[in-house]
């Protein structure tokens, strides 16, 4: 298979007017959004048509109406192409359990059109990168939910796919686990090169391994932002000093900067308008002969930026 | 990257050797070579469903599976051949002259273990990727929903197939062993791999029917142990109110309702082989005939109903 020029130029998912419905239920309405490559992350409460898009983007589901392009294939024409050059991670439980993960995952990659000696060095391969080790030789059945969810992200990576669909991926998984996960969705990305759509109900957890993010709500596109876009702009500073904080901030008050205090005398945050508030906290503290402990500039929260519209939203309900 | 790596990497892999956790750190050194992508070749269609029809087999002989999985295949299987040894041995030593069961007669003879076999594997092909939701896995790669089910029937047909062929194979061994003239003794045998054949495709439509639409693989054996007695027995007691009555004709086609008779019949009246029951069967080549369509009609029916089942799974 060669690899699409500059993949850069592609976007991995793009979907226009898409709409399917079942009987009387609308699952996904009118749907218009392209995906570029990178860390796309795909964020709706449950039943909001995440799960109905990736089955229509496999080409598994005919849409009713509109239409759908992965790698600028078309899913409805194109199923059998477009599966060969993606991996699906599902949401649900899908591991039998009396067969090893290295047995698994062969048998799988050679379900996608490798040979026997490629799937098993891929196979080798792809399970350590995904952080399993001697317990591949043991039947799946005895493995906890993090070893389950990195054996499926193991069999969606292991035939090398442009992008990979992964549904749910943190499921299940404890704080520890969820951040193992994230990090390692994140490599895909970064140190993988393949292309990312990951689903989620947590904006929260999206916005941190995510360069764009779309909201479906039931089955209607609510946003579709670049994560750099919707947080870069503006900024707090957090600021902590060791000693003498109210006067500090009344420094920075007569010198033109909205400062905010919170619960602590000694930390605050400050507007982060140009390079020259900066130099303000440093010079403020040097002169009042205080040790700064801590200056960090914050970033917005995807969360706070959605927050009023999704307020919006429940206000209609 | 280090020199190692033969694979150009698109992204910024991480190249650092990682010193190894072992017990002499330093001496030995696992070089990190990142992910590595694969420009190679990507088979088709025809290699996918090969594959999986590869696994099924692996899977119905428990290969690659815990040692529980070997246990009920094998000792049906070591069940079948015992009395082919047996056969040979008491030809040796009465100086028979011919099998005291014939080539084409032994899947019959023997329709209690061939029943078990397939009742056992049936279900481990298909209701386990049902029951653990392994279908999501399989029809998000280059594949069709169509070649799923002909890979599945394909391997169980050819599983059954091999078990029956290596006991009638053996029995064949056992007659040239015991001296009898290798003519005939071939001839029989080839007419008892037809048999085989036709038992295995039309068992295999059958159990994996029953078994697609029992997800729990205990409950999918029982069904179809359950099915296989009820539809014997349904076509004895038929078989017997019909000839009680006077009605000849029925009472040659209705033991058919029996895939072993069915089978059996084909042997009869197309290969002119003594039946291993003791049922009329239709005369003549009409006779025959009737039952290779019936047996047609029945695995083309089968295998319908496998395809419809399978055009909804994995989508809502």
């Amino acid at each position: 298979m060669t690899r699409v020029p500059d993949p850069a130029a592609v976007p991995s998912v793009a979907v226009e007017g898409l709409t399917r419905t079942f009987g009387a239920v609308t699952a996904l309405s009118d749907l218009t959004v392209a995906m570029p490559q990178g860390v796309v992350g795909l964020v709706g409460a449950n039943g909001a048509g995440k799960s109905t898009l990736i089955k229509i983007l496999l080409g598994l589901l005919p849409a009713t109406s509109g239409r759908a392009q992965v790698l600028g294939l078309d899913c409805a024409t194109d199923g059998l192409a477009i599966r060969r050059r993606v991996g699906y991670m599902p949401e649900s439980d899908c591991l039998p359990p009396d067969v090893s993960a290295t047995e698994l995952v062969v048998h799988l990659a050679r379900m996608s059109g490798l040979p026997t000696a490629v799937a098993r060095e891929r196979t080798a391969d792809t399970l350590r990168h995904v952080g399993l080790y001697e317990e591949r030789y043991r039947p799946i059945g005895g493995y906890s939910t993090g070893m389950k969810q990195r054996v499926k992200l193991a069999q969606a990576l292991v035939h090398d796919p442009q992008l990979v669909l992964l549904d749910e991926p943190t499921n299940g998984l404890d704080p520890a686990g969820r951040d193992e996960m994230l990090a390692l969705i994140q490599r895909i990305s970064s140190d993988f090169s393949i292309a990312v759509v990951v689903t989620s109900h947590l904006l929260g957890e999206l916005e941190r391994i995510a360069d764009h993010v779309v909201v479906i709500e039931s089955g209607v596109l609510q946003r579709s932002t670049s994560t750099a876009e919707a947080t870069g702009l503006s900024g707090v500073l957090l600021v902590e000093v060791t000693d003498r904080g109210p006067e500090l901030v009344a420094r920075l008050r007569a010198a033109g900067s909205q400062v905010a205090t919170a619960g602590s005398a000694d930390s605050f945050t400050v507007d982060l308008t140009d390079e020259r508030v900066l130099d303000a906290v440093q010079g403020g503290a040097a002169d009042l002969g205080v040790g700064l402990v801590r200056m960090q500039h914050r970033r917005h929260h995807l969360t706070e930026i959605f927050s009023d519209r999704t307020e919006g939203d429940r206000a209609r309900h | 990257m280090p020199a190692t790596d033969p694979v150009p990497a698109r992204g910024p892999g991480p190249g650092a050797p990682v010193p190894s956790p072992g017990p002499t750190p330093g001496d030995d050194v696992i070089h990190d070579i990142g992910f590595r992508h694969y420009d190679g070749e990507r088979l088709g269609r025809g290699w996918v469903a090969r594959s999986l029809l590869v696994e099924t087999v692996r899977g119905i002989f428990g290969l690659g599976r815990p040692a529980r999985s070997k246990a009920m295949p094998w000792s049906l299987i070591g069940i079948l051949l015992v009395p082919p040894l047996i056969m040979a041995l008491s030809i040796l030593l009465t100086g028979a002259e011919e099998l005291p069961t014939s080539y084409t007669q032994y899947p019959n003879a023997l329709s209690i273990v061939v029943s078990l076999f397939v009742a056992g594997a049936a279900p481990y092909c298909v209701s386990r990727d049902l029951r653990h939701g392994v279908m999501p896995l399989y029809l998000s790669r280059p594949m069709m929903r169509t070649d799923y089910v002909l890979a599945k029937f394909a391997g169980l047909a050819l599983s059954v197939f091999g078990v029956l062929a290596l006991a009638q194979t053996l029995l064949l061994v056992g007659a040239l062993l015991a001296k009898l003239s290798v003519g005939p003794q071939v001839v029989g045998w080839l007419g008892g791999l037809l048999v085989s054949a036709v038992l295995a495709v039309l068992l295999s439509a059958l159990t994996l029917v029953v078994a697609a639409f029992t997800p729990r693989r205990g409950l999918g054996v029982a069904a179809i142990i359950t099915i296989l007695v009820v539809l014997s027995g349904v076509a004895e007691m038929l078989t017997a109110v019909a000839r009680d009555r006077g009605l000849t004709t029925a009472a040659q086609y209705l033991p058919a309702l029996d895939p072993f008779n069915l089978v059996d019949g084909i042997a009869v009246r197309l290969l002119g082989a003594d039946s291993a029951r003791a049922h009329d069967v239709p005369p003549g080549i009409l006779g025959g005939l009737t039952f290779v369509l019936v047996t047609a009609a029945v695995v083309a029916g089968c295998l319908g109903l496998l395809i419809r089942r399978y055009r909804k799974v994995g989508v809502v």
